[in-house]
Order: structure tokens, then C-alpha cells, then sequence
């Protein structure tokens, strides 16, 4: 027996070291406020797409910071870049709040200095009470908002406003639906359907998710993350589950295209900024947070990204002629958080990992 | 003459068993760094655990692959393993008569031919699998044809099936069936067929008592050059499937990046890689099968 073991526990073992070292020290002292900025580089990780193409050159040139923008397609992407590295690079990643949330559960991310951020003010105060970071201590809000259905007015013989509409469509729309195909959000319609909580970590409740997405899983044309919104513009599909800043790209293409919260309600979901602890350039890297925060720059995101951003007086510099075109950037902050705020569910999370693949696969 | 003494002999030997080893060093090297270490880890990884964020906590178990007994992911095996046989068997009725019309062009032409098989892998894959998109989708090119031609009414649905994905794949992997047919037809001593058909064989005869026996090792590696990256591919399935046929590559792509699961992810990659070795052995076990015939039994003439 022991003789077999040997050379695996050296296998395990060597594995082990290989992965260990890989979880450096962090720095923990405390940040200068008299810090020479411009002698500080930044590296920050966002989406492609989500933030102004001059961003890096804007921000140098208002703070002297150098700065690199790396991108990244997904939150689990970029997770992985921070969770298994030591250093990773990054001083400043983008990633939903319930990630922010998972991070600093782990001990990776530097608390916010509020004293660097004075912008924080222009932020509307319920984007302060937050589930996932009450009163942003470690993440500040860069946009937000929520998911719904989103289809075309022209080709649905009466509007959706209920999630049942799309989990047991009418027979003329079957084969014409697509629903969200990542975990959290291809639960949501059924578990909202059902008066679940979007957090739910009952057992139960994913059992009938389960079944009831088997059998809309039927009546889908696809399950659809990325192109859901060309496939409405195309007229393939009538009715999708969204978030409405991507309906709004479909609305930009065909003003057919409507966004409708379900009366049963919806989530809540918020990128963030966050700071991680291993950041070599803290001071320079709250001064990048704070830029993001003035009206400027996010009321920049809200006029041409389309989704909501937190920030009162960025919204106020949107132009009414987009706030006309895009009805659903109108919801305010009270109507957001009337939905449900996602916060992550630690050990659970696996459980909708595997309904999403028992659905996908069944 | 002088006899050399024996350490001399010895030592030469020595140089000449090392003599090699500079030549060895980069091959080795490529093979430990790239091959052989990240199966080690994978093989590291897969005996730990999930952390509750994420990440990988070191306690030793065998959960993740007591999880692979979950008829779940067993069917998702089995649902690889078929759509991988499947697609093998159609590129091998299309490649077969593709590699051996190839054959029997003029040499000017083969050429031609052979670039033209090669062609698509100079377009980015993920143009050409959305050209199927615009091909198969119920308001694409095909449907809107058949409809003006009056010939359907309603939209066919093609995309977003296990079909499309097939198909798919299909189109992919094709040329790597033709070219290993190709180059094992061409290689083959064309005075045997005419030795054949002086004799008096059909052209279906000798095609089935020469040309195709001698072909099977070409076969062979054709089938497993096609049905290793068919069963694996994870693009095409979400592409063309629309999210609702999952092959063992999306499993393991969702467990690195979807659910940050990387010592389940690392058990189901190893079970590909077992997978893998034993088609590869299977392979080389058949094709020298076929080209030396059975073993005869050996008799030990050291007494």
C-alpha cells in the first residue's frame, strides 16, 4: 500500500508548492496622502467595450498617472487572475458586487480611502446601501441595473409582464424565446415566477427551477448571453431575457424593441471598483476611482454604454433625447432597488453551476 | 594488433550512449514543460478541493471524481462520445472518396486540390462557424431560398440543434480526416492495383482486397485525428447548439470559467486525457495489427 502512495503524495505534494508560492505576501501598509502620483503606474482590468476609448489618455492627462486599460470578457475571468496569482498586476479590477464581495471575503481587497474619494458624493445614497458592500467599504458602484424581458412590440401579439410569459410562452412564440444561459441569471425568471428569493440556497427551490426550465427549455430557440439582441433585430427571436443595458443595444438598431421589468420583479446587479491589496499603487489607484466617479466621466457611460450608472449627477448631464430613446435609463434609484440586490453564495454557487449544466444538458 | 583495453571500450561507450542528449534537450524540454508538468497539476488538481470563493484549497479527497459517477456528467460523456463517433463516421464517408478522387488527379491538380482542402484553416474559425449561423438560422440564406422557391412555407429549424452542431464539427475537422487518407493513398505502389486488375479484379474488388486494406492505418489516424477534437470542442456546441447541447469541453471550460470549480474541472480534463491515451494505444495496437498481422507467438530460443 505504501509503496503506491508515495509517489503520489510527491505528485500532491510538488503540486502543492507549484500553487502555494503563488500566494505572495500583501502589502498592508498604510496609503500616503502625500504620495508622488505621477511617479505611480496603474494597471486596470475592465470590460472591453464599457468605458471611454480615451479613458487612459483623459485620465493621464488629468493626474499624470500612467495607466494601462487590460480588458476582460467575463467577472470568472478575471477571478481567476486574482485568486490564483500573487501579484497579478492589476491595481484596479472591474467585477460585478458579488464578486467585490467574494474578493473581500478572501482578503484580497484594499478598503476604500474615503479621503481620496471625495466624488463618492455625486453617488445617489441608495447606491450606498448595497447588499453586497453596505456603505461601499471595499468596492465603489460604476454602473447598474437590472434584467427583464426584452422584445419585439411589432411581433408579440400582447406584451410580456410577467416572467411567465417567457418560461411558458403562448404557442405562436415557441422556438422564438432565448433566455440567459449563465448560472445565476438563467435561474432568476423561474426562481422570481415562483416568489423565490434570486439568492436562494434551498435545495428545494432549485429542484423546481429544474423542472420548471426543463420544460421551457423546450420552447427555447437558444440560450443566449452575447448575441441575444441581434437575434431580435433579425426577428429570429420575439422575446429574450436581458439586462437592459444590452436591450438597449437592440432598441439603438429597431425602436420596436421594448424593455419590461416583470411584475414579479427582478434582480439588482452592480459593477464595481474595487482596489486590490497587492496593488503596488493604492494612492494613484483611489485617484483613478475617483476620476471615474466625476459626473464627466460616468455621465459619459450612461449617454453612450446605455446602462445606468449610480451617480446622481451624472445622470443629470445624460441628454433627454437618450433618456427618451432608451425608456428603461429613466428607472431611478428607488425603482432599482425595489429589485433584489445578488450577493454571492459561497459554497451554494456550485449548485447553480450544476442546474445550469443538468438544464443545458437534459 | 593490439588489443584495446576493455575500460577503453567501456568508455566509448558511454560517449556514444550521451551523444545524443544535446540533440534530445529541446524536444525533452518542450515535452516536460508543456506536456508532461501541466499533466502533472492537472493530475495534482484534481484531488483537491473547491475553495468557498473559489481558488483551490489543498485537503486531499476523491469527491471530484465520485462527482464523475453522477449520471449527469456520465451522460454528458456518453453524449460527447456519441457526437464524436458520429462526426467521425460522416467525415470519413466524405473524406474517404474525397482523399482517393484527390489521389487520382493529375499530379498539377492534387496540388490544387490538396491547397484547396486546406484553405478554410486560413480564415479565423469563428468567421466560418458563423457563416454556418447566417447558412442555418430560420430567417438565413437556405430557409429564405427554399421559401421563395415555394418549396416549404414555414422556416426549417436547423440552428440550435444537435444536428447543426454536427455539422459543424463536421465542416471543421474534415480536412484532418482527408489528409492523413490522402497521404496514405499516395504513398501506396500503384503496380499493385494494376497487378490486381491484369488478374482479372473488378475495380470494386481491388478496392476492397488492396487499395482500402492497405489504407486502414490511414483510417485510423484519420478517425482519432477527427474524433478527439470533435467530442472536445466547446465553440461550435454553444454556437451552433445555442446553448443547449453540452459536450465534455464546455463542462470543462464552464468548471475553469463559469464556476471557478478548477479541481472538478481538472478531474473531468483528465478523464479526456485518459480517454485520449487509450484511443491513441487502441490506434497504434490496430494499425500494426493490420499492416504486420497478428503476433505470432515468440519461442524463446535461450535456453
Amino acid at each position: 500500500m505504501r509503496s503506491k502512495i508515495i509517489p503520489f503524495v510527491f505528485v500532491a505534494a510538488l503540486a502543492a508548492t507549484t500553487l502555494t508560492s503563488c500566494a505572495g505576501a500583501s502589502t498592508n501598509a498604510a496609503l500616503d496622502p502625500n504620495a508622488d502620483l505621477t511617479k505611480e503606474t496603474l494597471v486596470v482590468s475592465n470590460w472591453a467595450d464599457y468605458y471611454p476609448e480615451t479613458l487612459a489618455a483623459d485620465f493621464e492627462a488629468a493626474t499624470g498617472i500612467k495607466i494601462t486599460i487590460v480588458n476582460h470578457a467575463t467577472n470568472e475571468e478575471v477571478m481567476g487572475k486574482l485568486t490564483t496569482g500573487a501579484d497579478s498586476g492589476i491595481d484596479v479590477a472591474f467585477v460585478s458586487g458579488q464578486y467585490a464581495q467574494a474578493l473581500n471575503e478572501a482578503g484580497l481587497l484594499q478598503p476604500m480611502e474615503k479621503s481620496m474619494i471625495p466624488n463618492e458624493k455625486n453617488l445617489y445614497t441608495e447606491a450606498t446601501t448595497l447588499g453586497y458592500d453596505v456603505g461601499n467599504n471595499y468596492s465603489m458602484p460604476y454602473a447598474w441595473g437590472t434584467t427583464g424581458i426584452c422584445y419585439r412590440s411589432d411581433l408579440v401579439p400582447t406584451a410580456p409582464t410577467s416572467w411567465n410569459d417567457l418560461l411558458n410562452p403562448a404557442p405562436e412564440l415557441v422556438g422564438k424565446t432565448t433566455m440567459l444561459s449563465t448560472e445565476r441569471w438563467m435561474a432568476l425568471p423561474a426562481l422570481k415566477a415562483m416568489g423565490m428569493s434570486v439568492n436562494s440556497t434551498n435545495p428545494d427551490d432549485l429542484a423546481q427551477v429544474k423542472t420548471q426550465l426543463l420544460t421551457t427549455k423546450k420552447t427555447l430557440l437558444a440560450f443566449d448571453d452575447t448575441t441575444f439582441y441581434s437575434k431580435l433585430v433579425s426577428g429570429e427571436s420575439v422575446m429574450a431575457e436581458a439586462w437592459d443595458g444590452w436591450c438597449n443595444y437592440g432598441i439603438a438598431e429597431d425602436p420596436n424593441i421594448k424593455f419590461v421589468v416583470p411584475s414579479e420583479g427582478s434582480d439588482l446587479w452592480v459593477d464595481t471598483m474595487t482596489v486590490l491589496k497587492t496593488s503596488k499603487n493604492k494612492e494613484a489607484a483611489m485617484a483613478f476611482v475617483n476620476y471615474i466617479l466625476s459626473a464627466e466621466t460616468q455621465g459619459w457611460v450612461a449617454s453612450n454604454i446605455l446602462y445606468k450608472v449610480p451617480n446622481a449627477a451624472a445622470m443629470k448631464l445624460v441628454d433627454p433625447a437618450v433618456l427618451a430613446a432608451y425608456p428603461n435609463m429613466n428607472m431611478t434609484a428607488a425603482d432599482l432597488l425595489k429589485q433584489e440586490s445578488v450577493i454571492d453564495l459561497g459554497s451554494f454557487s456550485p449548485e447553480y453551476t450544476k442546474l445550469a449544466t443538468e438544464v443545458a444538458a437534459g | 594488433m593490439a588489443r584495446q583495453p576493455a575500460s577503453s571500450i567501456a568508455r566509448k561507450r558511454a560517449v556514444q550512449k550521451w551523444a545524443g542528449v544535446p540533440f534530445l534537450a529541446p524536444g525533452s524540454f518542450m515535452l516536460i514543460v508543456f506536456v508532461l508538468a501541466p499533466l502533472i497539476l492537472i493530475l495534482g488538481y484534481s484531488f483537491f478541493q473547491r475553495g468557498r470563493f473559489g481558488g483551490v484549497v489543498f485537503t486531499f479527497s476523491f469527491d471530484n471524481f465520485a462527482r464523475l459517477i453522477d449520471p449527469l456528467y456520465v451522460n454528458v460523456i456518453m453524449t460527447s462520445i456519441g457526437m464524436g463517433f458520429v462526426v467521425t463516421l460522416l467525415a470519413l464517408a466524405l473524406g474517404y472518396p474525397t482523399a482517393l478522387a484527390i489521389v487520382r488527379l493529375p499530379p498539377k491538380w492534387r496540388t490544387i486540390a490538396l491547397v484547396a482542402v486546406l484553405l478554410p484553416f486560413w480564415t479565423n474559425f469563428l468567421v466560418r462557424t458563423y457563416a454556418w449561423i447566417l447558412l442555418l438560422n430560420n430567417a438565413g440564406w437556405i430557409n429564405q431560398a427554399l421559401q421563395g422557391l415555394g418549396i416549404i412555407h414555414d422556416p426549417l429549424t436547423m440552428l440550435y440543434t444537435p444536428q447543426a452542431v454536427a455539422i459543424g464539427l463536421l465542416y471543421m475537422y474534415l480536412p484532418l480526416m482527408i489528409l492523413p487518407l490522402y497521404s496514405s493513398l499516395a504513398s501506396q505502389d500503384a503496380q499493385l492495383v494494376e497487378a490486381a486488375t491484369n488478374l482479372g479484379a473488378s475495380p470494386w474488388r481491388v478496392f476492397r482486397t488492396v487499395t482500402f486494406p492497405m489504407s486502414i492505418p490511414g483510417v485510423l489516424t484519420g478517425c482519432v485525428f477527427v474524433f478527439v477534437p470533435a467530442m472536445s470542442n466547446f465553440v461550435i456546441p454553444e454556437l451552433l447548439g445555442g446553448g443547449k447541447t453540452v459536450l465534455i469541453g464546455n463542462l470543462i471550460r464552464d468548471q475553469f470559467l463559469k464556476a471557478r470549480d478548477w479541481p472538478f474541472g481538472a478531474a473531468l480534463a483528465l478523464v479526456l486525457t485518459v480517454l485520449l491515451i487509450a484511443l491513441l494505444v487502441a490506434q497504434q495496437w490496430a494499425s500494426r495489427r493490420v499492416t504486420e498481422g497478428p503476433k505470432e507467438k515468440k519461442v524463446t530460443s535461450r535456453a
